[in-house]
């Protein structure tokens, strides 16, 4: 193991701390898409996939960094999303749970495939973008890349946050997510708000994924890395609460980047799903998640 | 069908089926049916836990690896012949189920289905990194002796008909389950969890039955794959795509039937093959195109799958036949 020196303990928490608010922000795409409507989306890692490969070829075809067309890529997103929820989810509102995880693993499956046959299995990086190079502060050493994208993760967390909680879209969203019919006799249009949800929480997980752009190889199935984590988060942070994902997402990456370091970086993810198992046995509510 | 007809239909089926690697020597077709036979086997074993208990399994790779590994491990470290391993592992297989089990079971729904592929990979992670089972590098089997006792065969007729066996054992299996008093209370939990539990019906002990029948099962399919192919690795017997695999070929047949999974395997080997012939060798995710949006179609028309669509069709052709008898949809109607 050698010895553990503080700066490189703090080094590698600080490390545990930027990973962890990226995945916050595809957890809480996730989480947003739960707490309104009661369903799992299984093919959240797709939307990142697709985030990432929406910065690749902005970087490829128009020879934009992925920050510049950040805002295309996610407008894209939102498309899809709202998409995905007229074409496939709106049908199976009423249907069995069986049927809702079938209809979002089938989409996960035919996004993966719709990117490999389209870009193929290559992995592909997005070099020389804006945010190359380091920063040292103190001692420490900072990866551009990463620190632009925990400073996005940050942004893009508290937009959304905020508009949750201070303004009338955002609470119209809430009172669908606490009583659907109680909104529908106040006049809420919960299929809009419905649509709403998959648009942001779609958005959410792409930003994600441009922001990974710069630092992470690019594949179709590279997804599967984050959904998996993000089912942690959610858990941890507590089904549909967005704060709780925030702090679960934190949380989630400390123990895959401290804990990955204490034991050895092969456990890393049998860590993460460790805590995933032991929250679901000993608080299944999560955190902040409601009783 | 009438009792007569269903019965000739299934002798016809029999005699088919065993008699297909005498008609068909080209050890290509051999092999795709030998492939369609272990994925629905598979597809068989996972329904029970899927179809009748309603618990949806993501993380079945991990009993199927379970399998593979123990027979292996017993082949090359102790010298002992698979078919004691076929065993072994699938009572391993069992015990890990009941640990699994006694966890798991506590969640419902979406959280049961994400705690089994946490378990899966889990399970992949440890072995990964477990240096007397040769760890991330794989275990080679050995190539001789040949013959029925070392369960290593030259030609593929023998592999065929031993994956033949173990789909119609899991077949029985699974159709005594339905039929059983297990099976009517399994059925009961998956449709009113509730109601079911307020007739003292003990859940936690039926779904562990259910689980480690499912898992056993599994794991000797694990058993014959190691043995078929004489090499296994952590990503191929533990994989989380393998996992997916098995979950797909039930539900694209039909989740709760005794067939589907059969057909649903035909489906997907089908798709896989031309796939393959199509585009090369990656396939170039055209199969996971098809099933994807096969997955959906069923999801959004037919949660019974392929066999619900089938037995749908065959319903509307009979009425249509016997104009006295009304088509169920428009006795649904007239009620």
């Amino acid at each position: 193991m050698g010895h553990i020196t503080l700066p490189l303990l703090t080094q590698v928490l600080l490390s545990g701390v930027l990973i962890g608010l990226i995945y916050a922000l595809v957890a809480i795409g996730l989480t947003l898409i739960f707490g309104v409507m009661d369903i799992v989306n299984f093919a959240h890692g797709e939307f990142v996939m697709l985030g990432m490969y929406g910065a690749f070829w902005g970087v490829a075809y128009l020879a934009l960094d992925p920050l510049v067309t950040l805002p295309l890529t996610a407008l894209l997103l939102f498309a899809i999303g709202v998409l995905v929820y007229r074409l496939v989810i709106r049908k199976i509102l009423a249907a069995p749970m069986l049927s809702q995880i079938f209809a979002t693993f089938g989409l996960m499956i035919l996004l993966r495939g719709m990117a490999q046959f389209l870009w193929k299995p290559d992995h592909r990086l997005v070099s020389h973008s804006l945010v190359e190079g380091r920063l040292t502060v103190m001692g420490l050493q900072f990866g551009g890349p990463q620190l632009v994208a925990g400073a996005g993760a940050v942004i893009v967390t508290a937009a959304v946050w905020l508009f949750l909680n201070r303004t009338r879209l955002g609470a119209a969203l809430e009172a669908t997510a606490i009583d659907r019919e109680a909104a529908t006799l106040m006049g809420i249009d919960t299929g809009r708000m419905f649509a709403l949800a998959w648009g942001i929480g779609a958005t959410c997980a792409g930003v994600a994924g441009v922001l990974l752009s710069t630092f992470f190889p690019i594949f179709p199935e590279v997804g599967a890395n984050f959904i998996l984590i993000a089912f942690v988060v959610v858990v941890l942070g507590g089904f549909g609460s967005v704060a709780g994902a925030f702090l679960a997402g934190l949380i989630v990456g400390e123990v895959e980047v401290l804990g990955g370091f204490l034991v050895g970086p092969a456990y890393k993810t049998a860590l993460v799903l460790t805590l995933l198992l032991l929250v679901l046995l000993i608080r299944p509510r999560g955190l902040l998640g409601k009783a | 069908m009438t009792p007569p007809v269903k019965f000739s239909a299934f002798l016809i089926l029999f005699a088919v089926t065993v008699a297909f690697p005498l008609v068909v020597s080209l050890p290509t077709y051999q092999n795709f049916a030998i492939l369609v036979l272990m994925v629905a086997q598979l597809g068989v074993a996972w329904n029970i836990l899927g179809g009748y208990a309603g618990q949806v399994s993501l993380g079945h790779a991990a009993f199927f690896g379970i399998g593979a590994y123990t027979s292996s491990a017993l082949v090359t470290l102790a010298g002992l012949s698979p078919w004691i391993g076929l065993v072994a592992g699938a009572g391993m297989a069992c015990l890990f189920a009941l640990v699994v089990g006694a966890i798991c079971f506590r969640l419902k729904g979406h959280y049961f289905a994400m705690a089994t592929i946490a378990v899966a990979e889990i399970v992949q992670v440890v072995i990964s990194n477990c240096d007397p089972l040769s760890g991330a590098v794989g275990i080679y089997l050995p190539l001789t002796p040949r013959g029925a006792a070392a369960f290593v065969f030259s030609g593929k007729a023998p592999y065929y008909y031993i994956a033949l066996t173990l789909l119609a054992a899991s077949l029985l299996v699974n159709h005594l389950i339905a039929r059983s008093r297990v099976g009517y209370y399994l059925r009961a939990i998956k449709d009113e969890p509730d109601a079911a539990r307020s007739l003292g019906i003990n859940l936690p002990r039926l779904k562990l039955i259910a689980l480690a029948v499912s898992s056993a099962l599994t794991a000797m399919g694990g058993t014959l794959y190691a043995q078929k192919e004489l090499f296994i690795d952590p990503p191929s017997v533990l994989g989380t795509q393998l996992s997916l695999k098995i979950a797909l070929v039930a539900i694209l047949g039909g989740v709760g039937t005794l067939w589907g999974p059969v057909i649903g395997a035909a489906v997907l080997v089908a798709i896989e093959e031309c796939s393959r012939i199509f585009f090369g060798s990656s396939g170039l995710g055209t199969d996971m195109i098809v099933y994807g949006t096969l997955i959906i179609v069923v999801a959004v028309k037919s949660p019974s799958g392929i066999a619900g669509l089938l037995r749908a069709g065959v319903q509307a052709l009979q009425a249509r036949r016997r104009p006295g008898v009304a088509a169920p949809q428009e006795v649904e109607e007239r009620a």
